[in-house]
């Protein structure tokens, strides 16, 4: 079953830049992640809910993205949503 | 009962004996605000019988570490010093500590935070001994409200070399007993001077972080700034405790301190690099 994924509403997280990493405070859970690109690419494009197809398009149309793959980017916002940093709704 | 900075602690013993010696080493030092203290430290024998024989110096108070080891009676004082890092380690939530040793200099503080070995004591009190103020050898409390760096001056506790450095640096200074054979080596505490304490209310502005290693040949390394928000985030004891003025605390040092991580071979091309670095950079 597919799913659309969206980042957490304005203010739910807060973002600090460590170029080239980013630090997000993620106030529900208290908890600091420290992540790495294209993550908070991700998350600024997940305003809008966007499955992962979606998504890979839009990250190709703005990134370089010399591998695409619909499936590992399924992963990677899988496990996002197991740590809070974006919700998951089945369609 | 005692005032280090703004942290009251009253300490008991089931011994003279510590009660003493920290007595007589903190005797400059100001009584808890209204007599209310922040923490308790209870140095105690764990079996009624470990009074007298072979007595064994258990560290509790507010907070206990369920698994700490006791420390023998002639190691009192070092135990009444861990009893009060542990109550601030545990349960300190006004600032974010960070392990750092902190002088001052014109209201700006300089930060040295590095594992233990690393030389924060030595190079704290060296440059105490060269005219800076004092701020702290273990923890810097920052403020989550200002971003100022408050100071915290216990006792300086020098281990192994360092105490025969700073006997011949600070000859003037007032020393604890030599606490040999303690779990870190030989430990001697020295005093804080007069101005580190007569100060210790007067906090600073952070003006330079430096992550000192002692040991390998002198070299400067530019830190990045994830480097050193992930450094800041394991040097202290209740970031994440503190939730989010921790995170807004060490935004706040990483985007307005500078940082440099530094190797050095001796204590006095340590002091010579870092006295350097703070003009350059500070």
């Amino acid at each position: 079953m597919g799913a659309r994924y969206r980042a957490p509403p304005p203010g739910h997280v807060l973002i600090l830049s460590l170029d080239p990493l980013t630090a997000i405070y993620h106030r529900a859970s208290g908890q600091t992640h420290v992540v790495a690109p294209p993550v908070p690419e991700m998350l600024a494009l997940l305003v809008d809910p966007l499955t992962p197809g979606e998504l890979l398009a839009a990250l190709g149309e703005r990134y370089d993205l010399p591998d695409g793959d619909v499936a590992a980017l399924t992963a990677r916002l899988d496990e996002l949503a197991a740590i809070g940093l974006v919700t998951r709704d089945a369609i | 009962m005692l005032r280090i900075g703004p942290v009251g602690f009253r300490i008991g013993s089931d011994w003279r004996a510590p009660i003493g010696a920290l007595g007589d080493l903190y005797r400059d030092y100001p009584l808890p605000e209204d007599g209310i203290v922040d923490f308790n430290v209870r140095l105690f024998a764990a079996r009624p019988w470990r009074r007298f024989v072979r007595p064994a110096v258990t560290i509790g108070g507010d907070y206990m570490l369920p698994d700490a080891l006791p420390l023998p009676l002639a190691q009192g004082l070092l135990a009444a010093e861990m009893g009060m890092n542990l109550q601030m380690a545990l349960a300190q939530r006004r600032y974010l500590l960070l392990h750092a040793s902190v002088v001052e200099r014109d209201g700006r503080g300089l930060l040295l935070s590095g594992v233990s070995g690393a030389g924060k004591s030595t190079l704290a009190a060296l440059l105490m001994t060269r005219g800076w103020r004092l701020m702290g050898d273990e923890f810097a409390l920052v403020d989550p409200a200002t971003g100022l760096v408050h100071a915290f001056p216990r006792l300086i506790s020098l281990k192994n070399q360092s105490v025969a450095v700073l006997q011949c640096a600070a000859g003037q200074a007032r020393f604890g007993p030599l606490l040999a054979g303690t779990p870190k080596g030989d430990i001697r505490h020295l005093v804080p001077d007069a101005t580190a304490i007569a100060a210790m209310d007067r906090p600073a502005v952070p003006a330079l972080l430096l992550f000192p290693t002692f040991g390998p040949a002198e070299a400067v390394r530019a830190v990045g700034a994830a480097e050193t928000f992930v450094r800041l985030t394991q040097a202290s004891t209740n970031y994440v405790a503190l939730g989010e003025r921790g995170f807004a605390t060490l935004r706040r040092l990483v985007q307005d301190v500078p940082v440099r991580a530094i190797d050095y071979a001796d204590t006095d091309s340590g002091i010579a690099l870092v006295e350097r670095l703070w003009r350059e950079l500070a």
